[in-house]
């Protein structure tokens, strides 16, 4: 079967390629528009560290067809920080060590951002379930849940 | 030298706006012009002989590019030891391609390298191979009976062919006569069940072969020196034609001490002259990388009615996977160390079987021979009705102890951390009903060796430094603080960054809890170099005696009679007379390090216990650990919790489960438990810093003795809560739910 | 390079005819979070994805005047909870829904989805029974309704005909006093496939439970209406001596796989402590409602 064509909207500007029918978004990013920010570390949507925002949802991009992404919106991490001006949660990462390797916190912090756009005043207990899906083999979660309740403080003060 | 204003420092790493945009580079994140993919075929079986591999089929695929078999591999005959680092070559070669058997269910059998992923995973399944399926044989307690299935008849134990590999022993006293003078003696058996290092990244890399044969090799390895050494001695390619270049690394702990693709990949880039890249899937991963260990041990110790031990006694069989080389030495060496005792016995074996081969994690060894050893002490203080952290502080090792396996102790801090314990709020707050608390203590060797600087002086006065150490926990922040702390100036004037095998000297791994303590070392030794020559530089712009120049807060300033004669020179002022003062200004350090000195913590654990459902939740946690000298608090804290947070894992819930035909039945994140967000409390943290008397700076390595206390600290916990000793890991929701049907059945 | 065809179509018709087609060689593409999973394992090769995502029916909710529910197949756990009313009519279904996986699969997985992969262990099936919910069924020769607990019929496969799409799920009118619950048991907190899954509905007048449906998962080959369990409820207080009665007749129909997820005893046992905790929380529920 030939590839497919797909239009849709990367980081807020459009964006055409082809794919496979049955190639995942995940792969898209990675191999097709060298978005290489979103990581593979099981293929199954057990890690998390593949997310991202596709229409303002936080999904797998490793389920996720390529030609799902017709006419969609989609968020990477690439897009997180305004040009040089990193997020809040960027920031707050880096100043609280919330990372070791960095190979979860792409997806970490898509999934962190997702979670403080919906709800600003998250609470420890909260913040815990719903990254439960991205993992962290290096922090033990510690440092990482501290920076986003930290982070979501900081944004509700300056809001 | 003023006192420390970039040391002890919270420092934003250097490398981190990368890596919280996406931007780092690690290894699956790299291509090339004419890249193609390679894919191996990994056998279906856990023991065969392979009789013959046809690849005509696979080889005429459109498409397909280059194929390779253990032919294509430099073989290194079972007769002839050939040590690398803590690998021999002679298990590296079969295991990174089975040769004369598959030894495991994934073992490597052939690879293909193609246009595209698919078609290289089609042309696997085009490979012919005529297997001799064999007897195989999966658990260590079979692996060790006398009719087991042998996996290589050249080793043997006791005069006949057998899976024991090897063994290791440690004597101290007479351990007969100290039990004599025991009044409680507890003897008790545990097993473990090997658990993976679990990376969140999985094994990449990237290799490309010149038409004058030159390599380059982008990887994901804990040691570039590694991989260019192992892929150099698996192909034959000399050391000066491989260039091995650290991508940023996702995860470790030791798994990746060890190479898997780069030789295939070098082969295959060799034979279809294209940049070959191959990435490992998560199932590749569990089925065919690490684990470690799982085991088989029997602790016994003797102590005094004051709490006084006496002698003590372990035996601790370790499964090596498929090849020789599992952890005993971190077993039976790190299982009494922590504890000033005059009679010792502790013995290791080393056990094959048709697994894939261990590789390190973490404290290799040590967390399997303290869970039985801290597990025995709970029970003894129990008998003899001592609190169990006094019990320890009263037996611990102190500056002077000599310790079973060898060194005498220098000024350490293995008591400071009992007694931080015993006065910490955590110890001391009430627990409610199904809660308990557990403690244990744990040692692991940390390590020196070889390790490579370069720091050099830009045009415009400020200092880019060079290591040769993939960072996995945030070294360069700390090498940035040592360097900024040295020079006097600001942390952000220092930039460091990972050099290749052809950027810099030979350094030995990151592992063994060593970074920062040698590359500390050889980063100070650059540095005071850099500082002395900034001083001539400072001399001969006032053309006094360079003696008479100090160099203070970042500036050279005249001292002595010329104090106050001139102005004192910044970095930049000198840098921009560089060239008429002499030229560059930098340099460097190889250096073989010694005076590591081991690492301590002692761990309290609370838990609580679903009895219904047998499920063990962790309420809280704290660790406390002689950390040396915390370059950079906040990645030795971050250590110390990403220890404790997989030493939760292994406890509870991670283990391998293979099925009835020798296959791994959860080779994956979904099966395979590791600690997710929601399963664990914040993890607190008590730095005890008592310099390392052999360090410039103090450093003591702090990276895995986080992991040694955990599975004896939760299981005494659960005891604590239940009233229900458990002497095997993991202990999951069903082992802990029938543990408490058999005891109420006994009530 | 592959033989492989996606197709997303917007209306139901043209998908039935696509599916119709494909006579058993395509495959529905709803959240996906099973079907990419078992794509690439190998485990399934079909000749065609369709993607049911953009028909209007499989993704929409819809409560009718009288109360009931219509919820698409399609619809995600994620859109699922942002729902105005479902969550506070229906708290177990939801909550049954939206324990698959994580944040990112809840995103993604569908009531539809979860019931169709025909796994014994599926999270949202129980709490469907126990609602007693039906299913919309559409072929090339019209439709059908069945009961979401005669839709299994083994693991892995269902009574659906291999031309037949679930198009939504209707939820019947909620009586006063009704309140219904779901729990799972699981190693970890999150990511794990349940080892046993109970939902419960019941309605309690004056206290007495009047009528109770129960649905019990990952103990038999498919999951199960739990008949005895409910009767052990209904006409008795929600009370311990009940609750046990209820728990027996759990424990009675497990017919359960020893595997690497748990054992025959273990899953047994804690089929009936799930269920007294269901119930229990469900009669709170029906207590506030």
């Amino acid at each position: 079967m030939a590839k497919m064509h797909v239009s849709t909207t990367i980081n807020g500007e459009p964006e055409e390629f082809l794919c496979e029918p049955n190639e995942t978004m995940l792969d898209v990013l990675r191999d097709r528009l060298n978005l290489t920010g979103s990581k593979e570390g099981c293929g199954s949507g057990d890690c998390g560290a593949c997310s991202i925002m596709l229409n303002d949802t936080l999904v797998c991009s490793c389920l996720m067809l390529g030609a799902e992404a017709e006419g969609a919106e989609i968020k990477t991490i690439e897009g997180m920080a305004d040009g040089l001006s990193l997020h809040p949660l960027q920031q707050k990462f880096l100043e609280s060590a919330a990372l070791q390797c960095g190979i979860c916190t792409p997806g970490m912090l898509v999934a962190a951002k997702a979670l403080l756009d919906e709800n600003p005043d998250p609470t420890e207990t909260e913040v815990r379930f719903w990254l439960a899906g991205n993992l962290c083999r290096c922090t033990g979660y510690d440092k990482i849940v501290r920076a986003v309740l930290d982070t979501a403080e900081e944004i509700r003060g300056k809001a | 030298m003023n006192k420390n204003k970039w040391i002890g420092e919270r420092t934003i790493r250097p490398d981190g706006a990368d890596k919280v945009t996406g931007r780092a580079s690690f290894a699956a994140d790299t291509t090339m012009p004419g890249m193609i993919w390679g894919s191996v075929l990994r056998s279906p079986h856990p023991h065969a002989s392979i009789v013959n591999i046809d690849i005509t089929k696979a080889a005429s695929l459109p498409g397909v590019k280059a194929i390779v078999t253990a032919k294509d591999i430099v073989d290194f005959p079972f007769d002839t030891p050939a040590p690398l680092g803590i690998q021999d070559m002679r298990w590296m070669t079969r295991n990174v391609m089975a040769r004369e058997k598959a030894l495991f269910h994934g073992h490597p059998v052939a690879a293909v390298a193609a246009t595209s992923e698919e078609i290289a995973a089609e042309a696997c399944k085009l490979i012919e191979v005529n297997y001799e399926v064999l007897p195989w044989v999966i658990e260590l307690e079979e692996a060790i009976k006398p009719n087991a299935p042998i996996l290589h008849n050249i080793l043997e134990f006791d005069g006949k062919p057998s899976n024991i590999a090897g063994t290791l022993e440690h004597k101290k006293g007479d351990i007969e006569l100290g039990f004599q003078e025991a009044d409680t003696i507890i003897e008790r058996s545990f097993t473990t069940r090997p658990v993976h290092q679990g990376y969140i990244e999985p094994h990449a890399c990237l290799v490309s072969v010149t038409a004058d044969g030159k390599a380059t090799i982008w990887s994901s390895s804990q040691g570039q020196f590694m991989v260019r050494a192992m892929t150099s001695m698996l192909t034959g390619i000399p050391q000066s034609d491989i260039r091995a270049i650290p991508a940023e690394i996702g995860g470790g702990f030791g798994g990746k001490t060890i190479i898997y693709l780069e030789p295939i990949a070098t082969v295959l880039a060799q034979k279809s002259g294209h940049p070959v890249k191959m990435v490992m899937s998560r199932e590749d991963v569990m089925r065919a990388t690490g684990p470690t260990s799982g085991s088989m041990s029997k602790v016994k110790i003797g102590a005094k009615k004051d709490g006084t031990i006496v002698s003590v006694q372990g035996t601790f069989y370790l499964q090596a996977g498929c090849l020789p080389g599992s952890p005993i030495r971190g077993a039976a060496g790190c299982a009494f160390a922590p504890y000033d005792i005059p009679n010792v016995h502790s013995l290791g074996y080393d056990v094959v079987s048709n697994r894939s081969k261990v590789a390190a994690y973490r404290a290799p060894g040590a967390p399997i021979g303290a869970f039985a050893v801290e597990s025995v002490l709970d029970e003894i203080a129990e008998e003899i009705g001592m609190d169990p952290l006094a019990l320890r502080l009263k037996n611990a090792a102190r500056e002077g102890t000599k310790a079973a396996h060898g060194p005498v102790y220098p000024r350490m801090g293995y008591a400071e951390t009992l007694e931080a314990a015993i006065e910490h709020p955590h110890n001391k707050v009430a627990l409610g009903n199904l809660q308990g608390r557990g403690v244990a203590s744990g040692f692991w060797f940390n390590a020196g060796g070889e390790s490579s600087a370069q720091v050099n002086v830009t045009e415009d006065g400020n200092v880019v430094v060079t290591t040769g150490h993939p960072d996995v926990g945030g070294s360069r922040a700390s090498i940035a603080n040592i360097t900024a702390e040295l020079l006097g100036i600001d942390y952000q004037r220092v930039s460091v960054l990972i050099g290749d095998t052809a950027t810099i000297g030979y350094s030995n791994l990151t592992g063994g809890s060593r970074v920062l303590f040698a590359s500390g070392m050889a980063v100070t030794d650059s540095t005071e170099k850099v500082i002395k020559s900034l001083r001539e530089r400072a001399a001969i712009i006032w053309d006094i005696d360079p003696d008479a120049v100090t160099w203070e807060e970042g500036e050279a300033r005249p001292a002595g009679a010329n104090a106050g004669m001139f102005e004192p020179l910044s970095l930049e002022d000198i840098a921009d007379r560089a060239t008429e003062t002499g030229g560059p200004i930098g340099a460097g350090a190889q250096l073989n390090t010694a005076g590591a000195e081991g690492g301590f913590a002692t761990h309290i654990c609370d838990v609580e216990v679903d009895i219904e459902l047998g499920i063990v939740r962790i309420l809280r946690y704290t660790s406390f650990q002689d950390v040396g000298r915390a370059v950079h608090p906040s990645y030795v804290e971050g250590q110390m919790q990403g220890g404790v947070a997989q030493g939760i894992g292994w406890a509870l819930n991670e283990e391998y489960i293979y099925n009835k035909d020798g296959i791994v039945d959860n080779p994956g994140f979904l099966d395979y438990r590791m600690p997710v967000c929601s399963d664990l409390p914040m993890l607190d943290t008590v730095m005890i810093e008592i310099p390392n008397p052999k360090h410039p700076q103090g450093v003591r390595g702090v990276g895995e003795v986080p992991l040694v206390p955990p599975l004896a600290a939760i299981r005494n916990a659960i005891y604590n809560a239940l009233g229900i000793r458990f002497y095997s890991l993991p202990m999951s929701p069903p082992v802990v739910l029938e543990a408490l049907d058999i005891s109420q059945a006994a009530e | 390079m592959t033989n492989i065809q996606y197709l997303a179509p917007t209306t139901l018709d043209e998908a039935v005819s696509l599916y119709a087609a494909a006579a058993g060689s395509a495959r529905i593409l709803a959240g996906g979070t099973d079907l990419l999973v078992q794509l690439r394992s190998g485990m399934i090769n079909p000749g065609i994805i369709i993607d049911i995502k953009k028909i209007k029916e499989l993704n929409s909710i819809e409560q009718k005047a009288d109360g009931s529910f219509v919820v698409g197949a399609s619809v995600s756990g994620t859109q699922l909870a942002k729902h105005s009313s479902f969550g506070k009519t229906w708290p177990g279904v939801l909550e049954a829904l939206n324990l698959i996986g994580s944040t990112q699969v809840q995103g993604r997985a569908s009531l539809g989805g979860n019931l169709c992969n025909g796994s014994p262990a599926g999270d949202s099936i129980p709490a469907l029974i126990a609602a007693e919910a039906t299913v919309n069924i559409q072929g090339p020769n019209g439709s059908r309704q069945l009961a979401v607990k005669d839709v299994l019929s083994g693991p892995g496969s269902t009574n659906l005909s291999q031309d037949e799409i679930a198009v939504n799920f209707i939820f019947p009118t909620r009586q006063l006093g009704s309140g219904d619950a779901y729990l799972r048991m699981i190693p970890r907190t999150e990511m794990d496939i349940a080892v046993v899954g109970c939902g419960v509905n019941l309605t309690l007048e004056n206290n007495i439970c009047t009528s109770a449906t129960v649905g019990l998962g990952a103990v038999a080959p498919v999951v199960l209406e739990v008949e005895a369990a409910a009767e052990a409820l209904v006409g008795n207080k929600i009370e311990e001596e009940t609750l046990e009665r209820a728990a027996e007749a759990c424990r009675a129909v497990c017919n359960p796989i020893d595997d690497k997820r748990g054992t025959i005893a273990y899953r047994t046992k804690v089929a009936g402590v799930l269920m007294k905790r269901a119930a229990t929380i469900a009669s709170q529920r029906a207590e506030g409602a």
